[in-house]
């Protein structure tokens, strides 16, 4: 068999808290073969070229949502993103812009984690309790097509990355928990949806978004983020306006 | 946030350093335009209503090549905003099972539709 490796260089941001004012950029001359991430490219400067190289992974599939990073400017995950897709080179991969760097290619999460994807009440709150004795909620199939997609999202915060109103002010729940919220307000089990048009309707809420749609664009599972924070800017309208017909307003 | 040292980028020039905010940037910068071009309408019915004299001058700097460059300008801008949010529709519209390309072609040509009606009405109101 023709050995096909070829080689590419690959230029990482590099950034160490402890000794570092600012991150630089580091290029390794990497070999690849056709079938090879840059995930793998990665990994391969980790285990022969630079050891002190730190980026997040797990599951190199496209379903853990570990390895998200920009790839030539692009938010991607880099498990998911070809080698020879960037030959001749060079190619550039950075951390995911608008989060805080934490070192090299891994960024700070927090804010997603702690702040934005609980804010949005991620789970089912359910019309009325059941003992596990009265028996499942049941849903329909149309029912679950509804809000499937929008439950698709893995957290890689891609979107996050794609999102400039994000990265001028991180007080925006931002693409993907709105995403998920939209998911559960969809949801016919549930019956949430009051608690969280709050924060929809508040100054964090949909109206942060100015509809750049870059967000579907780099979305790596089909969720459509942009479309979910759009729907409801129409529920928050409509929110506003009928809180004035009905006593209790529109949180029904 | 938490309690390590992180280092936050700069988002300075952030729209200059991919197509897509490029492009966004021209759909949002071109809005101005539009609002300019509707007072310039306005400012044409004034004169209509201030008489002859008024509608003259108005129509004189309506004329001017200058003048109707800028409206050339302005109206290449208008296409290509009107555009940007048909293209953004399957983003606004509700959760329904419409292929996002049948939904902006549907929608470019329901507003073909209807301007041609209005325009078709106006133009036999005024005749």
């Amino acid at each position: 068999m023709a050995d096909n490796t070829r080689k590419i260089d690959i230029e990482c941001l590099r950034y160490n808290p402890e000794t570092d004012a600012a991150p630089r950029y580091q290029t390794y001359n990497v070999p690849f073969t056709d079938d090879m991430s840059v995930l793998q490219g990665l990994q391969y400067i980790k285990d022969e070229l630079d050891g002190s190289l730190t980026f997040r992974w797990s599951c190199r599939m496209a379903i853990c949502g570990s390895c998200g990073s920009m790839i030539n400017g692009v938010p991607q995950l880099s498990c998911h993103t070809f080698l020879r897709d960037y030959y001749p080179g060079p190619m550039r991969v950075e951390p995911l812009n608008h989060f805080p760097v934490l070192r090299d290619l891994a960024i700070d999460q927090t804010d997603f984690v702690r702040n934005k994807l609980p804010s949005v009440k991620p789970y089912i709150i359910p019309k009325e309790s059941k003992t596990l004795a009265q028996g499942e909620y049941l849903q329909t199939p149309a029912q679950m097509h509804k809000y499937y997609h929008y439950s698709e999202c893995i957290n890689c915060l891609l979107c996050y990355a794609a999102c400039p109103q994000y990265g001028l002010d991180p007080k925006f729940t931002g693409p993907a928990a709105i995403a998920l919220m939209h998911r559960y307000n969809s949801d016919s089990r549930d019956d949430g949806r009051a608690e969280r048009m709050e924060l929809a309707n508040s100054d964090e809420g949909v109206w942060g978004c100015t509809l750049v749609g870059y967000c579907s664009e780099v979305c790596p599972k089909g969720v459509d983020p942009a479309h979910a924070v759009n729907q409801n800017k129409v529920a928050s309208t409509l929110d506003y306006f009928f809180r004035f017909l009905t006593p209790h307003g529109a949180r029904r | 946030m938490s309690s390590v040292k992180t280092y936050v980028r700069p988002m300075a020039g952030w729209w200059r350093k991919n197509p897509f905010f490029v492009r966004y940037m021209i759909r949002e910068a071109s809005a101005p335009l539009f609002y300019l071009y509707a007072l310039w309408l306005l400012a044409g019915i004034v004169a209509l209503a201030l008489g002859p004299v008024a509608y003259a001058t108005w129509w004189a700097i309506a004329t001017n090549p200058l003048m109707i460059l800028l409206n050339l300008v302005v109206l290449v801008f208008a296409v290509y905003h009107t555009w940007t949010w048909f293209s953004v529709l399957p983003k606004t519209t509700p959760d329904i099972d419409v292929e996002p390309g049948t939904l902006v072609t549907g929608g470019v040509i329901a507003a073909i539709v209807v301007c041609a009606a209005l325009f078709a009405f106006a133009w036999g109101v005024t005749r």
